[in-house]
């Protein structure tokens, strides 16, 4: 590259703004030398840039025209709102929206207080905590295919290792999986074995910041050990509690990789058919990429709402 | 609202006790948590520690490596015993051949290769281009670089998988270029280098790193290509570990893209691969497939978890 060795002969001079214009030469210098400066530091740009440009910029407004486009017989022409009219009319879009839905609100029961219970309770051991820290994050690092697949074999209703544990306990044997009542908490059970580590580490790194007075002077104040959880972990933790709730609100909503691998998508009588696999089927199984763009722009509007909700919340919850 | 009252009522009483306890504290060299060290000296609450402790390690191994065990010895397992009811806890007898069966059967060379290739090119492209916009946005500073930044940090709010279907487009017909990228191992690393994630993460870094060590370079002579590399990249060890293992990792872990955009079956990540092929090999095969999957990842953790886990955090907090 060029570019670089523009600026080699000067000190790169302090940022902008500190410089006393001292006569008109010295202003001419300063021009040039913030000129060879942004062309040396735009050549350290230009290559994410155009990855930028060509992978994230160009397909999010592709995909926003895409929206209102029908290509047929390889030609494009507006469609205007009906790409999002055909996606709200089909019986699918409400299936998928409730499935979204359920997934999120298990998933957070689940993945949200799971972690954060384990997070308060490795906080309180003195002893294998390394190992346990490990433990938990293990699955995090599994191929997601390792895992899933192993919950399939977990979850057969036939020689799966749950109806044993099930049958040790004298309960009755369930079909998980293949049951459209109960597709979806399997899903979450294991897509929250496969995704909790991360949450969980999060939340023990902010539970160690918590200044030990605080839970001396509850203490002092009479307070039990449920009641300083109450008063004391969680209005300490509530930044990132609520920052992960919302990012995982987000990330749940998204789901695609798990459902997709254990129940092949779309589940029993299309029970796990989550809104990014109707995406998915709209543009690879049926070729309607139109549709497909609407969806995921309906998908994108709701999303934006929460992280709306989100920052007013956190807005007020300041004052 | 009580926690204040908790807290702003602490004063002569709290600080006594402080000191009371900071001794003990002290010596058990650990921050106070939840529950106080006078609580846990007392015989019944060693006891109850114990107790604790001992039901958390066993619930923890079971519940994260009992999986893992089942699939490393599943994989030593005859057909017949794999599906057998109730499973059985160790091998009957040993059957090794099943690895080398699924290293030859489902190619498993060729899909480790492929993802290895993908992953490190991918790595490479994220360290020299990620690396050097970074450094230019937080030490070159260039015009419209707030604006630049700006753009990059919004990808972060489109969800991925609105995203996948214009990108997939995009790849098939890439404007300007005019090249499809489909079974081209650009598909994965050309996008892999929009990781807005990893730039916010190294300018931060960057910006932590003292202006004068730079204009000491500068001073001396040193483009800022030199100064790149024989300043900024030795301080910023820690943060291209962590960046870095983001990066392998995220390769690794990814489904949906390497699905869409490299179907041919010589190409696969070993992911899609062994998804593809899970339905036409037998149980004990597949599930040694799987454990072989497995290892690097899980190899790359062991070796990094100390980056791991504290790059974790550093993302976790990113607010």
């Amino acid at each position: 590259m060029s570019a670089p060795t523009l600026s080699t002969r000067k000190p790169s001079p302090a940022p902008r703004g500190h410089h006393r214009p001292a006569g008109r030469d010295s202003a001419r210098e300063e021009f040039v030398r913030a000129l060879r400066r942004n062309i040396s530091a735009h050549g350290f740009l230009i290559g994410a840039v155009l990855c930028f440009s060509f992978f994230s910029w160009y397909p999010m407004v592709r995909g926003f025209f895409l929206a209102f486009q029908k290509t047929e017989d390889g030609r494009t022409t507006w469609a205007g709102w009906s790409n999002l009219s055909y996606v709200f009319n089909d019986p699918a879009f409400w299936q998928a929206w409730r499935n979204t839905l359920l997934f999120t609100v298990l998933a957070l029961v689940l993945g949200f207080a799971v972690p954060f219970v384990i997070a308060v309770v490795l906080n309180e051991l003195r002893h294998a905590q390394g190992y346990l820290r490990l433990l938990v994050y293990l699955p995090v690092m599994l191929p997601p295919v390792a895992s899933v697949l192993l919950f399939k074999y977990f979850y057969d209703p036939g020689y799966g290792l749950f109806n044993r544990i099930f049958e040790f306990f004298h309960l009755p044997a369930q079909q998980w999986l293949q049951d459209p009542d109960t597709s979806m908490l399997s899903v979450v059970i294991a897509a929250t074995w496969m995704n909790m580590g991360g949450a969980t580490l999060i939340y023990l790194a902010a539970l160690q910041g918590i200044p030990g007075e605080l839970y001396e002077a509850a203490e002092l104040d009479g307070a039990g050990l449920l009641r300083k959880i109450w008063h004391v972990t969680i209005p300490q933790t509530r930044l990132i509690l609520s920052l992960l709730l919302l990012m995982q609100i987000i990330a749940t909503m998204q789901v695609f990789t798990e459902p997709f691998l254990l129940t092949n998508g779309a589940g029993p009588e299309g029970s796990t058919t989550t809104v990014v696999y109707l995406i998915y089927q709209y543009a690879f199984n049926f070729n309607n990429y139109g549709s497909a763009a609407a969806l995921g722009l309906v998908l994108l509007v709701v999303l934006a709402g929460f992280s709306a909700v989100y920052v007013r919340l956190s807005r007020s919850s300041e004052d | 609202m009580a926690s204040n009252t908790l807290v702003s009522r602490r004063g002569a009483g709290g600080l006594r006790a402080g000191r009371r306890r900071r001794v003990r504290a002290s010596d058990q060299g650990r921050q106070r948590t939840l529950i106080s060290p006078a609580q846990l000296g007392r015989r019944r609450g060693k006891t109850v520690y114990w107790i604790v402790l001992a039901l958390v390690v066993l619930a923890f191994t079971l519940a994260f490596l009992g999986p893992l065990y089942w699939m490393v010895t599943g994989g030593l397992k005859t057909t017949q015993e794999v599906v057998q009811s109730p499973p059985t806890a160790f091998p009957t007898s040993i059957h090794t051949e099943n690895y080398s069966q699924a290293w030859n059967v489902m190619d498993l060379s060729r899909l480790l290769f492929n993802t290895l290739y993908y992953a490190f090119g991918a790595l490479a492209f994220q360290l020299v281009l990620d690396v050097a916009a970074a450094y230019s946005l937080s030490k070159l500073r260039p015009v419209f670089g707030k604006v630049i930044l700006g753009m990059m940090l919004a990808t972060l709010m489109i969800p991925a998988t609105v995203l996948v279907v214009p990108q997939y487009l995009t790849v098939l017909d890439v404007p300007v270029f005019e090249r499809n990228l489909l079974n081209s191992p650009w598909v994965i690393w050309l996008p892999s280098v929009t990781n807005a994630f990893n730039i916010f993460l190294l300018k931060r870094f960057f910006d932590s790193i003292p202006r004068e060590l730079l204009d000491a370079a500068a001073i001396d002579g040193a483009s800022p290509l030199r100064t790149l590399r024989s300043v900024v990249l030795p301080i910023s060890r820690p943060i291209l570990g962590v960046v870095s293992i983001f990066a392998v990792v995220g390769v690794w872990k990814d489904f949906l893209w390497p699905m869409l955009t490299l179907p041919d079956p010589s190409r696969q990540t070993l992911n899609v691969g062994i998804y593809s092929l899970a339905g036409g090999v037998p149980e004990n095969v597949l599930i040694a497939a799987l454990t072989i999957a497995s290892v690097p990842t899980l190899l790359i953790f062991l070796l990094f978890q100390r980056n791991i886990m504290s790059g974790l955090t550093a993302g976790g907090l990113k607010g």
